[in-house]
This record gives C-alpha cells, structure tokens and sequence, in this order.
C-alpha cells in the first residue's frame, strides 16, 4: 500500500490550535519483566522491557485520567466551565456502557455544557480524542475541549503481551494558539483494515497476530503517516527536535525512528516504555508530556501513535515560550515514574483482578 | 444498590466540596447548610485545596462487607488546610511510614461497588502522602 | 417527683445462643425479670435493640416480643441510639413510669448478633457511624475507636500496652458472673500478644460481639406490693445527651462530652457528688471509651484515664470499682441489651446479691450506655433504698 496519488491536505484548522495544558499519570505499582519470566518462562533475557506500571486496587482508567486532567488544568489554568468537550481515549474502559468521560468531566468542573464521549481505537484512541478536540477548537465550537489517552492494558497471564501491558496515559486541554504551550500546526491520520490486535466483546484479554503486528501494522501505519505529515508539511527529522512514536516495546520506536531519520537523542525524552511499559492509548500521548516537560520555546516536536485495527495519527507540534511558566505547575512525567513500588507477581495478580474470586 | 445516595454526594466525593460560612468565615465540610461554629445559615459553596494532614491513622484487617476485596487498607481522619477534619481512606502509602502530622493530598479513587461487580463504581476521595518530589500548589 | 424503682431484673447468659432467636432472648429474659418482680403486671414495653433489622431482617420488635412474652395488647415499642439503645429504652421506661401515664414498665434489650457472620456483621455495625462521610471510607466501629486510641496514645503518651488493664479487670471480674461470656482470668502477657484488630487495637481491647437480653420491670415505689419482699433500688438521676455523630466533626474527640454532660446531670438529679458513687458500669465495648468516659465522668483528669486501669484505681477494691460483673469486655457486648445488662449487673449490686464481686455498701452506682463513639450518651444513677 502506498499513500494516495493525489494527497489529502493535511487536519489543520480553520484557527490555530494548540496545547494550553497537558499533563501525566503513571501509577506508582511496578512489576519487572524478569518477574514475569520467573513465573512462566524462566527466560532473564531477551525481555522486551525492564519493568511495567501497575495501577493500585483501587485505580482505574477513570481514576487516572481525573488526575491527569487535574494536572493539565494546573498547568491550563483555566475556568474548567469553559472546556466544551471531554474525550477520554482507552481499551479499558470500567464501564461497557456508561462514559468515562462524563465523570472525569464532574470531576474536573466542566460539567454540565460540554461533550463527553470515550473513544476507542486500541491504542491511538488518546491521540485521536485530540484530533478531535482540534475539530472543537479549531472550528470555534468551543474555547477549550479536553483529550485523554489511558489504559490499565490488558494482557492474558503469560502472553508475550503481559511482560509490557501497562498502566499510564495523558490529558491534554487544547485552545487557541496564542494561549497555547505548544502550537499544533497540523495532524495527519493514516488509516486502513488490518486486523493485528483486538479483543472480542466479553472477552477479558485481547489476541495479537503476533509477528503481523509488526511490519504491515505498527511499522507502515507509522511510517505512511510520519511520512506523509513531513512531506505535506515540508519538513525532514532534522526539523524536528524531539520525536515520539507509539512504543509497545523498546525495539518498535527505536527501529521506526531509525527508518524516519530520527536519532536516539530525538526520541529518548518521550521513550518511556522500558520504565513504564506500553500504556497502549496512553502510550504515546505520556511520551509527549515527557518531552513537553523538558522541552524550550521554539522545538518543534513529532508525535505518531499506532493503533492497532490499524491507524496512525501524526502531529506536528512547536512549542511556544509559554512553556516555560507552565511545566513546572504540576507533576512532571519523571517524577510519577520515580515514585515507585516494586511488586511480585502475586502482588500483581492480585491487583489486576487475574485471581479468580468466584 | 444506592444509586440516587451517591448520586447525590458526587460533588464532595469528587471534588471535596463544602461551605463557606458568609458570617463567621467558617470552612464547613461536609456541608450541612448551619454554620456549626456560629449558628447561622451557611449554603455559600467553598471547595477544598484537598491538602491536609494526618490527624489519626488505623488500618483496617477485618473490612465491612463491599470493602473485603481491598483489605487491609488504612483509614485515617485527614484534618484539612482550611480547619475542616475528615474521615478517608490513605493510598499509595509506599514504603513511607505512616505518621500523625504527615502532609498529604487528596486524589480521586474506587472506593466500592454499589453492590456487586455488576453495580456501578463509587468514586471518591481519598489520600495520599505529598510526595517528595511533587511541586507545591 | 415520686420514686422510680427497679422492681424486677432478668437476663439470659452473653454468648452464640445458635439455637434461640430474638424473639426468644428477649422472651427468656422478660420472664425472668417479672418472676423477678414478684408477678407485677406491665403495661407498656421498651425494647432496646440496635440492629436487628439489619441482623435479623427484623423490624417491628415492639409488637413481636409483647406477643411472644404473652403480652400482645401493651403498648411496646423499640429504641434504637447504637450501642446506647438500652440506655435509651430504661431512660423512656422511666420517664413513662415517673410521669404517671404507665405505672408498671417493661424494658428489654435484645440483640441477636450470631445470624450474621464476618463482614456482614461489621457492615451492620458501620452503620452507626456516618454512613455518607465515615462508613462509605471502609470505616468500622473498630477502626473508629483505633482511630481515637492512636490519637489518645500519641498525645498522652501512653506506651504500648497502656490499655492492658482494662481487659484485666474486666475478665478477672466475670469469673464469678454465671452470665458472662468469657469466665477467665487473663494475664498481662495475653493481652500484650494478642492479636491486633486495627493498630493500636488489639483483640484485647474490644467487646466480643454476642447474643442476648436483659430485662427491667420498673414502677413507682407507692405501687410495690405491702408483701413485696425485694430490695428497692432506685432510679435516682437520668439523663441523656448527643453529640456529632462523625467522630471527625467533633471539636475534641478526646473529649466525650455526652459522656460528661448526662453524668454530671443524672448526679444533679440524684443530689450526690462524684465521691459518692461506689462503683461505675461504663461502656467497654473499646478500652478506650472506658479511659475516655473516667475522664468525662471526672474519675481522672483529662490524658490520665488509663493509669485508673493500670494501678488498680477500677479494681473491686480499688477507688472506683468498674465492670464489676465483668463489663461489656468479658461479659460481653450485646448491641442494644448492654445498657440493660448495666442495670441489671449494678441492681445485683445494690441488692448485694454481687456474691464474690460485691462492693461492700454500695449505696449508688453510675451506669453510662454509649452510642458510636459517644455520639449518644445516657446515664443513670442507681440508688439502694431504705
């Protein structure tokens, strides 16, 4: 498959958009890899990462994305009845039916005259909630919309998905440019059918097309979108100083980059997945507040998520010298990944929910 | 299930929201619309910086039926920046030890099913030790 | 104001009774106390009962044990005030009979603890607490007085096992009560490695939640029989007081003011000072409300309480002998009877009928029946007569 003969315009707004806040959460429960090897393979190398994040008993994606939206709005410092739309983007939603959304709204003051919806698309449901606030925002609909990406991943006990299925996400308030932390001059979305990770209606953990997962899925939907934003916007890595790309695992970002031209340095700050593990639709939303959280006026910044089913959403972002002011306003990404507590995996089990009660 | 109860009470499991007393100043939570320092009628709303300290501590072995599933968990009386004491759950404790005095700040967390697993979820406060690392505000 | 007298007491022994529900317990101890009475006839019944609707799936305990003690037709009805409901229940059968409207009154307290088990029996007793801002936290009535224990221990000072000599007393006491629970001396060493409940609550310093009843038949001294041959006792003071009922709304919650207010008014209404009370019932379903009630009482100074228990001040001997019979601790703690079985112990008590733990010339007793944390408190002075 290659990119269409007459390309599609970029998604760019009618009126600027960017970020006025963003901000993180990682839960502070970690399991190392190694642990999980001692249960089902006895493997010490080899491992995808070092250690995962691990929500506490009583976490959930709902929990976690109040907190990461509490953040945004510390570093936003906005009138919360003034955002017009709450998306919260994840694959482990608590309800089957009941929105994420409208509690993290209530939570957060932005109730009653707003948008709420949770979005699912594996795990690029984060960064399209943004796409999405940028419709908002962008089309003067609303000042402000609020897009999260967060999951409690799920991953079948023992499945080379349990050593990397993690905790963790982001939220992002977004409004018009000239308040903005960052400018967001552009999204590019990348999307067809193939079919490499999914899980069926009441089924408690997702199946993978295992090696299918990686070239025909994560590496052409990243590589045809990431393309497909720089070309369109005429731009090459070395425009960029920081690059994040969705992370299932340490290889598929580090390799992905490679390919795009990007170097180690560019995707280190927002390449978080050996310590956290894959936050899924968190993934590469918390990549970027990493990388916002050290970033200086005038980077400029490409972020692209993968989900699987499959689709890639590109940005390209340039921070502003607002930034600065606002970082330090709230919990920065590294210090939520310092804040640790080592588990075993009978710790572990027992908070994910993997012993069976009844 | 008690679904119109917690309904109800979203605002202060969320969001700590109480009363301003308008003649004596007086931080009320939980609300209760009488002034219990003065007397006088207090409906003025005034939410929470939701940071506190440790007022008294226990941990909880033997829970009540709907909390079994999380014990042992500790419950403390947070005595609130704003004068206000309240009874909550402390998380994410760590291996810091848990003292009376300790700084800590609230977070929205589970606190039960409404019933069973098939019931909906109810949210609320709880709290956590300020961390070292945390930025103040 | 014409004299209120505890005519007849009755009681079924503190345990599991697996096989005897509350209709029975209730029935089984308003048996004893009317044979007790010498036959009076009641005509109205107060039932003290704290949780049977939530225990028992049982409401309606007023009209249920008239009929079962063979009395449908009386006027009954239940109280309910926690832990404080039997406190409650002789407070309104005294208030019926002094008023004039009732002359003889009947009031039971019953509590069937046993039907539930585990977690389902601590669900039912949160419910004393604030259910939206205290009970939804996973907060326990355990935990509650932990809370306050902590909290007491880390501003007096008091070491590890400061409490120790509460529990005793209280076990050294019920050997000779054939209605207590737990007849068993204990040693300073079992109380120190017992179990803990909720930090720094050990098993040690909370009541054994059981099963039973205790029963009261009250009247006005001019309507006792002339061949009455019974010792009158005599209700004296009665008094009863509330406070938040969250223990985090409190002002002070080292300080049980309801524990304080009703004392001081119920000694007013009796005419006496704290020097002539010979022995105090307090509630000891936690240790900590017994340090707690000494001080509001005004046995001890404020943080000094516990030093009562331990250098022997509550002892049978001592300067205010307390649980004499064994108290809620070893007797135990039966919900909405225990305000009752007070009566019925500190009755045994100025009748000198106490065997082995009589308090030589005991003229009057202090009886002080909580609610929660003394959210509610009633007191009654007891008084021998004549």
């Amino acid at each position: 498959m290659t990119l269409p003969q007459t390309s599609p315009t970029l998604l760019k707004p009618v009126k600027p958009v960017g970020i006025v806040g963003y901000g993180a959460y990682v839960p502070r429960y970690r399991i190392a890899a190694k642990e999980i090897a001692r249960v089902w393979t006895g493997k010490t190398s080899g491992l995808p990462i070092k250690e995962k994040a691990v929500p506490g008993l009583d976490e959930d994606v709902i929990t976690m994305s109040i907190e990461a939206a509490r953040n945004a709005m510390l570093r936003a410092q906005i009138d919360p009845a003034e955002i017009r739309a709450v998306w919260v983007g994840s694959e482990s939603h608590p309800y089957a039916v009941k929105p994420t959304s409208t509690i993290v709204a209530e939570a957060i003051g932005a109730v009653p005259s707003t948008q709420g919806a949770d979005l699912e698309f594996a795990c690029k449901a984060g960064t399209e909630a943004m796409v999405a606030a940028m419709g908002i925002v962008g089309s003067g609909m609303g000042r402000y919309a609020l897009a999260i990406g967060m999951d409690t991943a799920q991953g079948k006990p023992g499945d080379a998905l349990e050593y990397t299925a993690a905790a963790g996400g982001g939220a992002y308030i977004l409004g018009a440019a000239d308040e903005s932390l960052a400018v967001i001059n552009s999204a590019y979305s990348y999307v067809t059918d193939t079919p490499d990770f999914w899980r069926r209606e009441y089924q408690k953990y997702p199946e993978h097309g295992m090696r299918f997962t990686g070239e025909p899925a994560y590496f052409k939907h990243i590589t045809e979108a990431a393309t497909h934003l720089m070309q369109a916007s005429g731009t090459t890595a070395k425009d960029y100083k920081w690059a994040i790309f969705h992370q299932p695992n340490v290889k598929f970002p580090q390799k992905v980059a490679s390919q795009l031209g990007f170097s180690t340095e560019q995707i280190a700050p927002g390449l978080l997945v050996n310590t956290i593990g894959n936050t899924y639709a968190g993934a590469a939303v918390i990549g970027l507040t990493a990388t916002l959280d050290i970033a200086q006026p005038g980077d400029r910044i490409l972020c692209v998520s993968f989900g699987s089913g499959a689709g890639s959403d590109a940005f390209d972002i340039l921070v502003t010298d607002k930034i600065t002011a606002r970082q330090s306003l709230a919990t920065k990404t590294q210090e939520y990944i310092a804040r640790r507590t080592e588990i075993d995996y009978a710790t572990y089990a027992r908070y994910r929910g993997k012993i069976t009660m009844k | 299930m008690e679904i119109p109860r917690h309904w109800r009470l979203k605002k202060q499991r969320y969001g700590l929201v109480g009363e301003v007393c308008p003649h004596c100043n007086h931080k009320i939570f939980p609300p209760r619309d009488v002034c219990p320092n003065c007397g006088d009628e207090a409906k003025e709303q005034f939410a929470f910086s939701g940071k506190g300290e440790v007022y008294s501590y226990t941990t909880v072995y033997e829970a009540p039926a709907g909390f079994d599933a999380n014990a042992p968990y500790t419950v403390a009386i947070v005595k609130l920046e704003e004068g206000p004491m309240l009874t909550a759950q402390l998380t994410d404790m760590g291996e810091q030890p848990i003292q009376i005095g300790m700084s800590v700040e609230m977070v929205t967390r589970k606190m039960r099913n409404d019933g069973d697993e098939r019931g909906v979820i109810v949210y609320g406060y709880k709290f956590r030790p300020v961390a070292q690392n945390a930025i103040a505000g | 104001m014409t004299d209120v007298i505890i005519a007849g007491i009755g009681q079924t022994p503190v345990g599991e009774h697996w096989e005897l529900g509350i209709r029975n317990l209730a029935t089984a101890a308003i048996r004893d106390a009317l044979q007790n009475s010498g036959g009076l006839k009641p005509q109205a019944l107060f039932v003290g009962n704290m949780l049977a609707p939530n225990l028992s799936n049982q409401a309606h305990l007023g009209a249920l044990i008239a009929e079962y003690t063979g009395l449908t037709g009386i006027e009954a009805i239940t109280l309910e005030a926690a832990g404080a409901s039997g406190g409650a229940a002789l407070r309104q059968g005294y208030l019926a009979v002094s008023s004039g409207m009732v002359d003889v009154a009947l009031v039971v307290g019953v509590e069937k603890f046993t039907d539930k088990i585990g977690a389902d029996v601590e669900e039912a007793t949160a419910t004393e607490n604030d259910s939206d801002f205290e009970s939804i936290h996973g907060m326990t009535i355990g935990a509650q007085a932990a809370l306050l224990m902590k909290r007491y221990m880390h501003e007096n000072n008091v070491p590890e096992n400061g409490f120790a000599g509460f529990a005793l007393n209280a076990h050294a006491n019920s050997v000779a009560n054939p209605n207590a629970a737990f007849r068993k001396a204990i040693k300073a060493e079992m109380y120190a490695k017992s179990e803990m409940v909720s930090d720094p609550l050990k098993i040690f310093d909370m009541a054994p939640h059981l099963d039973g009843a205790a029963a009261l038949v009250l009247t006005r001294r001019e309507l006792i029989p002339s061949d009455w041959q019974g010792q009158p006792v005599k209700i004296a003071g009665s008094a009863a007081s509330t406070d938040t009922l969250a223990l985090h709304d409190r002002k002070d919650m080292l300080r049980f003011d309801t524990a304080q207010i009703s004392a001081s008014k119920a000694m007013k209404q009796a005419g006496i000072e704290l020097n002539q009370i010979n022995f105090f019932e307090y509630h000891d379903i936690f240790n900590i409300y017994a340090a707690l009630q000494l001080e509001a009482v005004g046995f001890a100074p404020r943080g000094q309480g516990w030093k009562l228990a331990e250098d022997g001040s509550i002892g049978l001997k001592g300067r205010i002998p307390c649980a004499t019979l064994g108290g809620m601790k070893a007797r135990g703690f039966a919900g909405g009877a225990a305000g009752v079985y007070q009566a019925v112990e500190a009755v045994t008590q100025l009748r000198g009928q106490a065997g082995a733990n009589q308090i030589a010339g005991a003229q009057f007793g202090l009886i002080q029946s909580l609610g929660g944390a003394a959210s509610t408190a009633v007191s009654h002075i007891l008084q021998k007569l004549g």
